[in-house]
């Protein structure tokens, strides 16, 4: 098909670029500036999809964002559903096709990059119209620090769809010379193709910037497809300009049927005629100027269908003087036609009462019942909103902090108003960002424009009245196309009761699509204030939510996908775990290896062999993951006795403890060990996970609560690794690497710290075991880890040494009967729940959570007590979760349930499985028989003691 | 993304700030004494007003600093912040 | 065969940074931006009463005045920098191996404040050049602009989803360093890298 509707001259596209395309498997051709929409036209297609519930056929009804109807689906470069045809910029190669209302996600991973970028400005300008340009160019010649901001392609916004002139030149001359001057600026920055979305507290934008879309196969893979903008602006000037509003009548949604400024823009800026023989339909002036451009291009326009009594008499001389028809106090009370319109059905409409009928014949009509103000981003920013009987539109109250309106989106539709209203504006802008107005000139220096026709008011006109309701075809006067929502749903919803617009919206889902109901949302308020009988203005409309435009996951996501999704943080050993063969576990944002398969060993070979190694010989871990907190000041133990239930002041320098924190209401927080290196000083462990918690913890009551204590806290928990040293064997082990060190039992007991070398670099030696064995805790300088532990590894080869990864020390330590915080304890745990009262001490006067341990319900005999579960069948595994009940078959719900497992495992030195368990009056039931629902089954098991392997402790010192 | 204004810093993003509730509740000393329902009261209870709100925050990605700020619930606005140990500020 | 492993094992006892294994790829970024890791900086996180006889005395060893302003930083003797981390915390970041200064400022405080070896526990990212700020700014929410944030910047903040000190280094945003904890230190490289793809054919980063 030849671009039969395109002029032969004039327009913003680029003649000399052939970009070829396919839509719905056809190829067509159009040019570079071309959105699909207006390609398309120029090709005589104005059928572009069908609608999501009725199958009718849809057409594109407007020229950007507003389009409640041209759906399309990208299927080439990439596959992405749900885009309107008016906002995808024509490029070589694009194959899209036409939606029945609902696209199809690709099922492959989108191999563009998306990127976030932050900026800071003192006013951020959005929409590049002659509004936002004044605004632009007076901020920056103030010298502001300014951002622009504008979604299409090139500055200009109506300027480019219509012939206007500024200074006696084309507008568009203007703008090139504002845009220029802008750009010139050192402090200014122009962003086209990017649609600010959202507008948040203290002035906060985020805005996307299409990058590379126009660029189809040819955009660069290594340059983010899209942007999001994160602008924090001093103030935003919302110069977002305004969407026609169109009337509803019946077969309003035929494809030829098109609001009467989109068809402006297509004339004026893509050179396309819209169609051939025209009917415009119009309450309001700025229609005429449509009908009469579209003659001038050598359209035919058959009437002009003039709601009000009277045309404006400029209009209607210039209508006259082109042989156009005007018929006043007519409407358009139906059309005719399958795929397209080819005929409006036209009759007069007096005291809401419609004559008879006349048909004219035509492919396009255009619609226009006037304008409203684009409040969205106001509106986000919580800006109120008034309504304009003389408008029926909906604008801005009065200005809020940080932002301000001008141009069209106030409501002034004068070319010289909104200039004036973009200067005032930024004005305003500058004194709120807090910028000095003095290099400005007094009065504002703004193009001169022509003299504009006198005005006649618009007549609101939300929708005709149906002349043939009962014609069997069902309501088709069409509020919203995209959910194929008619007058009809709006009145069975006002019918059955409801009074308000958000109700009416959710019954009806006006307003809903992808559109969120820019041309639909405000008709919709004026027809429910109708049917109600009250003010459209005292029944509001909609809330406007962000965003502005859709916006894909993607995009949001930016490059936080993939790797970079979520640190990934790592110990100074990670590599030598990596090239050990590690499978890896995440805790929090650690990679902690898990174990270590050797030879095709499942997890449970490998932790089999990796437990059998600490208790029989010799194994090591890297524990570096520990939260460690370095504590200091001559009130740090006074600090410590009231954090941890136990006693700290009277732990000796080199000595170590085990310590509990509890919260305020006396449930286990944390747990770790503390080991005295001064008198004023300490080194607190926390667990891996709650590292950050647990400092937070602290200092949340050192800063808040006791800013008396001198005592101060500071994070090392990655100036230390820490290597676990365990097994029969740890000591010849540490005496190879430490050959300064006394490693025997008494110069070196349990629970006691050294500093020595280890391989020739300073090391702290903790003697603590996690497992019951024989242990030893090698902290180091991080940076000197890998050698270190790589010189332990080489000694500890004699003995067979084995690196053993956080299922092997979770099964080592679950035999001791040792609780790991988050497993055992889920906030709801005390230290006796855990048979730890004798952490609890009875000499301090107080701690935190100590209190609460004598409230009634952490006394009542019933709570939930850790306890070891034997399944009596050795070979069964309990679920971790499982629930525990008291019966040996299944009742009809509720069954009572006595608690859950909380960590199940296969052990080598108890040659069989085994579980830890909470469970109601559990320390009572030990020697029970209970039960664990597996599957369809209820696994018998024997209650026992939580210490399930060397219950004398005789292991631990080796 | 809300701005909150470090008492020590400056304005930062909120996502820089931990909440932690409600200000100036002092914990009791002597809490020995309580009885059950007056310690209830203090660990579990908190106002939860619609308007001003004394609470606590703590610029945890900054400099670790916690202090306190007067928000109103209903509009997130935060009408001032102030270092601990400091007064509590007169808000309109 | 003790004595072998140790003798073997000093030898092999070089250090190891954060980011040692990345030097090549952080090389290779585009010529807008110039990346390498500032590796074992000495680092002490002091903690004294501002204007106190504590940080008086550490003033005398540090031969600078305690930063007051908030984020802000100061060079003392010796290399020295001493950077505002909070209204009673500092961080002294000094050239590798000054193991002496962590002794001397102990001493001189004493028991009125604390000081605390905190050297292993972040690096230092050093990224220079005509686009720094740029880059940046993918994933900082500060204004890196000299306006805003002059030579002697120093703030903590979020640069991706990880927490860094930040400390501009010249007048022009063009010298900055970033200090983040060691386990972050690779995914905040990875980060880098990845941003700046976005500028591998971008003739103003040539």
């Amino acid at each position: 098909m030849t671009s039969s509707f395109r002029l032969p001259t004039g327009g913003r596209v680029d003649r000399s670029t052939e970009l070829a395309f396919t839509f719905n498997g056809e190829a067509l051709t159009g040019h570079r500036g071309d959105t699909l929409a207006s390609a398309l036209l120029a090709n005589g297609v104005h059928q572009v999809a069908t609608s999501v519930r009725l199958g009718r056929p849809r057409g594109i009804v407007a020229a950007g964002a507003e389009d409640p109807s041209a759906l399309v689906q990208v299927e080439e470069p990439f596959p992405e559903p749900m885009l309107t045809a008016t906002t995808v910029e024509l490029h070589d190669g694009l194959v899209a096709r036409g939606l029945p209302g609902q696209g199809r996600l690709a099922d492959e991973p989108d191999p563009a990059r998306y990127d976030a970028v932050h900026a800071h400005c003192d006013v951020l300008v959005v929409g590049a119209g002659p509004a936002g340009l004044t605004a632009a160019l007076t901020a920056a010649r103030a010298g502001a620090r300014v951002v622009l901001v504008d979604e299409q392609r090139e500055a200009g916004g109506s300027l480019l769809g219509a012939p206007e002139r500024l200074d006696g030149a084309p507008a568009l001359d203007w703008v090139a010379a504002a845009v220029d001057e802008l750009t010139a600026h050192r402090d200014v920055r122009v962003l086209q193709r990017t649609t600010a979305f959202g507008h948040y507290d203290d002035g906060f934008v985020l805005a996307l910037e299409k990058r590379t879309d126009h660029l189809g196969a040819q955009a660069p893979a290594n340059r983010a497809r899209q942007r999001v903008w994160r602008i924090r602006a001093g103030h935003v000037v919302v110069a977002t300009g305004a969407h026609e509003r169109p009337i509803v009548f019946a077969g309003n949604d035929r494809p030829g049927i098109m609001l009467a400024g989109a068809a402006r823009t297509y004339l004026n800026r893509y050179a396309v005629l819209p169609g051939s023989e025209v009917v415009v339909f119009t309450s309001d002036d700025a229609a005429y100027a449509a009908a009469v451009e579209i003659a001038d291009a050598g359209g035919h326009v058959a009437a002009v269908i003039e709601a009000r009594a009277k045309a404006p008499a400029h209009w209607a001389e210039e209508c006259a003087r082109r042989g156009i028809e005007v018929r006043t106090g007519h409407v358009v009370t139906g059309t005719s036609g399958t795929d397209r319109v080819t005929r409006a059905h036209v009759a007069m409409l007096a005291d809401g009462v419609v004559g008879p009928r006349t048909g004219i014949a035509c492919d396009t009509l255009l619609v226009s019942g006037g304008w409203n103000p684009t409040v969205h981003l106001y509106s986000q920013a919580r800006g109120r909103l008034r309504y304009d009987a003389a408008l029926g539109a909906f604008v801005p109250g009065e200005e809020i902090d940080r932002a301000s309106v001008a141009g069209s989106a106030t409501g002034e539709f004068t070319l010289a108003g909104a200039l004036r209203s973009g200067h005032d504006a930024a004005r305003r802008a500058l004194a709120s960002a807090g910028l000095s107005t003095e290099g400005l000139p007094a009065e504002p220096e703004l193009p001169v424009t022509d003299p504009e026709p006198p005005a006649q008011p618009t007549r609101v006109l939300w929708s005709v009245p149906d002349p043939d309701p009962d014609a069997g075809h069902g309501d088709q006067r069409f509020v919203d196309l995209q959910r194929d929502a008619t007058v009809g749903d709006i009145l069975r919803a006002t019918g059955a009761g409801m009074r308000s617009v958000e109700h009416v919206k959710r019954y009806t889902t006006i307003g809903t699509a992808h559109d969120q109901g820019k041309t639909s949302g405000v008709i919709a308020s004026g027809i429910v204030a109708e049917a109600l009988g009250v003010d459209v203005g005292e029944l509001g409309t909609t809330t406007f939510r962000p965003p502005y435009t859709p916006v894909a996951f993607a995009a949001l996501a930016g490059r936080d996908r993939g790797v970079l999704h979520d640190p990934v943080r790592v110990t100074a050993v990670h590599d030598w775990h990596v090239m050990h063969g590690a499978e890896f576990e995440n805790v929090g944002q650690w990679k902690r290896p898990w174990y270590y398969p050797q030879d095709g060993e499942d997890l449970e070979t490998a932790v089999l062999r990796e437990c059998a190694a600490a208790r029989e010989s010799v194994a090591m871990m890297d524990g570096s993951t520990l939260g460690k907190i370095d504590v200091q000041g001559p009130d740090a133990a006074e600090l410590l006795d009231r954090l941890y239930t136990n006693l700290m002041s009277s732990l000796k320098v080199g000595s170590v403890r085990y310590g509990v924190m509890c919260g305020l209401d006396g449930m286990v927080i944390d747990d770790g060990t503390v080991i005295r290196v001064a008198d004023d000083r300490f080194l607190v462990t926390t667990t891996t996970g709650n590292a950050a918690k647990i400092l937070d913890w602290m200092e949340e009551w050192v800063q808040t609560e006791w800013p008396e204590l001198r005592v101060h806290l500071a994070s090392v928990t990655e100036q230390w690794a820490t290597i676990p040293l365990v097994g029969p064997r740890s000591r010849d082990v540490l005496a190879a690497v430490a050959p300064d060190l006394d490693v025997s039992n008494d110069a070196f007991p349990f629970m006691t710290w050294r500093d020595t070398g280890v391989a020739g670099v300073p090391a702290r030696v903790c003697r603590i075991s996690f497992s019951g064995e024989l242990a030893y805790e090698v902290n180091v300088p991080a940076w000197d880890a890998l050698a270190v532990w790589e010189a332990i590894f080489a000694a500890g080869r004699q003995w067979g040494i084995t690196p053993y990864g956080t299922e092997t020390m979770h099964v080592l330590r679950a035999e001791k009967g040792y609780p790991i915080i988050g497993q055992e304890t889920d906030g709801t745990v005390t230290p006796q729940d855990l048979g730890m009262a004798w952490v609890v001490s009875k000499k301090k006067d107080d701690f935190v959570g100590k209190r609460s341990f004598s409230r009634p319900e952490n006394l009542r005999p019933d709570r939930k007590q850790l306890v070891g579960l034997l399944p009596v069948d050795g070979d069964v595994l309990l679920p971790e979760g499982g629930q525990v009940v008291e019966v040996d078959a299944l009742s009809q719900p509720p069954v009572p349930m006595l608690g859950h497992v909380t960590s199940s495992y296969r052990s080598a030195a108890l040659g069989r499985t085994f579980a830890l368990a909470l469970v109601r009056s559990g320390r009572e039931r030990v020697g029970q028989t209970l039960y664990v629902p597996l599957e369809d089954e209820l696994v018998p098991v024997t209650v026992t003691d939580s210490v399930l392997f060397d219950k004398e402790g005789s292991r631990r010192d080796g | 993304m809300q701005l909150i204004a470090c008492p020590h810093c400056g304005p930062r993003e909120e996502t820089e700030f931990h909440y932690g509730g409600q200000a100036h509740v002092a914990y009791p000393a002597g809490n020995a004494t309580l009885s059950d329902e007056e310690w209830g009261q203090f660990v579990f209870f908190r106002d939860n007003p619609k308007g001003p709100f004394a609470e606590r925050w703590v610029h945890s990605a900054g400099c670790r600093r916690w202090f306190n700020a007067v928000r109103d619930t209903a509009t997130h606005q935060i009408l001032a912040v102030y270092r601990q140990g400091e007064p509590k500020p007169v808000v309109a | 065969m003790t004595v072998d492993i140790v003798s073997r094992t000093v030898q092999d006892s070089a250090r190891r940074s954060p980011l040692g294994t990345y030097a090549g790829q952080l090389a290779a970024v585009p010529k807008g931006v110039s990346i390498r890791e500032v590796p074992f900086l000495t680092q002490l996180d002091l903690r004294v009463e501002p204007g106190g006889e504590a940080a008086a005395a550490a003033e005398r060893v540090l031969g600078v005045a305690l930063p007051t302003t908030a984020c802000t930083a100061v060079s003392g003797v010796d290399g020295a920098e001493v950077l505002w981390l909070g209204p009673d915390e500092w961080l002294v970041v000094a050239p590798a191996g000054q193991d002496a200064l962590e002794g001397d400022l102990r001493a001189a405080v004493g028991q009125q404040g604390a000081v605390v070896d905190v050297s292993a526990q972040r690096t230092t990212i050093a990224i220079s050049g005509p686009r720094t700020a740029d880059l940046l700014a993918h994933g900082c929410s500060l204004d890196l602009d000299p306006r805003v944030s002059p030579k002697g910047t120093c703030v903590q903040t979020l640069l991706a989803l990880a927490g860094v000190v930040l400390v501009v280094r010249d007048e022009h945003a063009g010298d900055v360093w970033v200090l983040v904890r060691s386990s972050f230190a690779r995914y905040l490289a990875d980060w880098l890298l990845d941003a700046c793809a976005e500028y591998e054919d971008d003739p103003s980063w040539r």
